[in-house]
């Protein structure tokens, strides 16, 4: 919502010219206090938390905390591997979420409930689903490992696995949504040009739908990032394989806590600048 | 079904392996689409009908987007009811045209050739040549957002004739275009259409872009073909109350000079619109007022001496299918035509104002 909206909103409840009613705001056609003390609480119980971090921070040595390589490797990790589980929830995910816009298969309300599920589970339960799948005795880790010698678990790999688990289902929920959205006319008109379906879906579908895969993806990479139950569960906390900075920040705060507020400024600030960088393309479309 | 098709013109039932030749069934729910065609290579046929009368369901079956659920479809001989949309050889118009939001008017209309196997260069080098046939050379690289609805119109039909497709189908042409550009994109449309060799299927709701464009027309109601033939023919004996109301219009061509359109060695009509060239004159029946003898005091522009041949009722109205120096159908009030005691035979007098005839460049 842009302030202009907001304003509007507010003529709208206080029933008459906006500046006036809204500054005066009190009696029968203002905005009744019922609603807005818990509003306020609410915006507050959001708000306060982040400004403490700031509050807090250890402003005048954050320069050596932050210059430290073990912050550097963490965050390094955290980059690398929230960018590879975009990428592989892009990979496989864009076509799952084709699959339950276009298709229509006995059973695809239940593979979609499937797919969203990770969205609700608690990711410490992700993480030993996984362990339970992909480890070493798992059912499927069983064959990778005797078959390629492969093991994911508490490895860097194992971070992307367990990161992409979580993010997916964002990823596939949204594209999934601009795909409903977007009118499926283009890839009959392709159709009738001589296009195959995956030729529709390459050069039409895909460009029509990019703004709504890349606000996905955004959204996917952010989970990943912050991503901890089913990283730790899964892959570990080793610095430098799959020490990512949620776990390194948890470390720190029972050894060094101003460290940790150091390392949480940095993912505060790598939030911030993706809502900005998000926020013309984004959130106005919502 | 067998009797409509038995009551298409000859030469259509002759030439039964050039063209289209459909029986299109498709049934949805509580709705029944029964569709017989015969369209000629050359021919333009009109499917004309109210909202929900099954024509573009007809007109999706025909490009494979909507399963026939029994009938057949053969397109010069070749059974296409298995055939996927991609692999037939039909060129869609779409009504909101449809054209890629991402890609150039060239692209555009390069899509289709691309997709049919050729290189990314010959199906540039083809759109260009198709987007300068139809005017557009000047447009080639803009969005489709930037162009025009008449230059979208054109762009669409450039895409769907550029994969030289043997059976072009339009839904509702000219139906997004506001009034004006209507007039001139229809003129076009019509010598796209005329040169055309392979065979055109259009849907539409507006009886005169039916009649200015389709050789044929065929009527739809609820997913049925009551009445087909040619446009005058069905304006003279319509066959329900609907098609009479439907397709109740006068239509003539001509050579206009300002105000005065002169139809052939005969008559002239004179009308609103100040044009030259050749032109469509319409005047719906109902502005036509008949007298038994030579009005005075009218003023002896359109003012024509004719002959009834027949006198149908059309609900709570009368329509009388006059020959003479004009052929034109007129519809009167039961009482009007008592009064005139209109008969086979009868001799009366025609007139329609000027301000209610019209005339679109041709």
């Amino acid at each position: 919502m842009t302030p202009t909206d907001d304003r509007s909103g507010a003529a709208v409840l206080a029933g008459g010219p906006a500046p006036r009613s809204v500054r005066k705001g009190r009696g029968g056609r203002g905005v009744p206090l019922p609603l807005l003390v818990p509003a306020l609480i609410g915006l507050a119980f959001l708000v306060v938390p982040l400004l403490a971090l700031l509050v807090r921070a250890p402003w005048r040595s954050l320069p050596d905390l932050l210059t430290s390589a073990e912050v550097w490797q963490a965050l390094r990790l955290s980059l690398v591997c929230a960018t590879a589980a975009t990428a592989v929830s892009l990979v496989v995910g864009v076509p799952l979420a084709w699959l339950l816009a276009r298709v229509e298969f006995p059973g695809r309300g239940l593979v979609r409930a499937l797919v969203t599920l990770p969205l609700v589970l608690p990711p410490v339960v992700g993480g030993v689903a996984l362990l339970m799948a992909l480890g070493r005795n798992g059912i499927v880790g069983k064959w990778l490992d005797a078959w390629f010698g492969v093991t994911l678990p508490f490895t860097t790999a194992g971070v992307v696995v367990a990161e992409a688990f979580v993010a997916m289902p964002f990823l596939v929920i949204s594209v999934e949504g601009t795909l409903r959205a977007a009118d499926p006319r283009y890839e009959e008109a392709a159709a009738t040009l001589g296009a195959s379906r995956f030729t529709a879906f390459r050069r039409v579908t895909l460009p029509l739908i990019a703004p709504g895969i890349a606000a996905g993806a955004v959204l996917a990479w952010a989970r990943a990032l912050g991503e901890f139950g089913a990283t730790i569960t899964f892959a570990g906390n080793f610095p430098g394989s799959t020490q990512t900075m949620p776990l390194a920040v948890y470390l720190a705060l029972q050894s060094d806590p101003e460290a940790a507020v150091a390392l949480s400024l940095v993912l505060l600030a790598v939030s911030v600048a993706v809502l900005a960088g998000l926020r013309d393309r984004w959130m106005r479309a919502a | 079904m067998t009797d409509l098709r038995g009551s298409a013109p000859a030469h259509h039932a002759a030439a039964s392996e050039e063209g289209l030749d459909a029986h299109l069934v498709v049934e949805r729910g509580t709705f029944r689409l029964d569709v017989a065609l015969r369209v000629a290579p050359g021919e333009v046929v009109a499917l004309l009908g109210p909202n929900g009368a099954g024509k573009t369901t007809a007109l999706r079956a025909l490009a494979g987007l909507t399963p026939l659920t029994g009938g057949r479809l053969r397109l010069d001989g070749t059974a296409l009811e298995r055939t996927p949309p991609e692999s037939r050889p039909v060129g869609v118009v779409f009504q909101d045209y449809l054209l890629f939001p991402h890609l150039s008017a060239l692209d555009n209309v390069a899509f289709g050739p691309r997709c049919r196997g050729a290189s990314k260069a010959a199906a540039r080098a083809t759109a260009a040549e198709w987007l300068d046939r139809l005017g557009l050379a000047a447009h080639a690289g803009s969005r489709p957002r930037r162009l025009s609805g008449g230059q979208a119109q054109r762009v669409a039909v450039a895409r769907a004739l550029a994969t030289r497709p043997r059976l072009l189908l339009l839904d509702e042409p000219l139906a997004a275009l506001d009034a004006r550009t209507r007039l001139e994109v229809r003129a076009q449309l019509r010598r796209h259409l005329a040169e055309f060799e392979a065979v055109a299927v259009l849907v539409t709701h507006d009886p005169l872009d039916a009649m200015v464009l389709a050789d044929r027309l065929v009527v739809v109601e609820d997913g049925r073909v009551v009445q087909e033939g040619v446009p005058s023919d069905i304006a003279r004996h319509p066959r329900t109350d609907y098609i009479a109301q439907l397709v109740g219009l006068n239509l003539y061509r001509g050579e206009a000079q300002g105000h005065v359109v002169r139809l052939g060695a005969g008559p002239s009509v004179t009308t609103t619109e100040a044009l030259s060239g050749p032109v469509f004159v319409a005047f719906p029946p109902s502005s036509v007022t008949l007298y038994r003898d030579r009005p005075t005091g009218v003023s002896a522009r359109n003012l024509w001496r004719c002959e009834v041949v027949g006198v149908e009722t059309h609900g709570d109205r009368i329509r009388a299918d006059l020959t003479g120096e004009l052929p034109l159908v007129a519809d009167l009030t039961t009482v009007g035509a008592a009064e005139l005691e209109l008969h086979p035979g009868a001799t009366v007098w025609a007139t329609v104002k000027a301000t209610q005839t019209h005339a679109y460049p041709v």
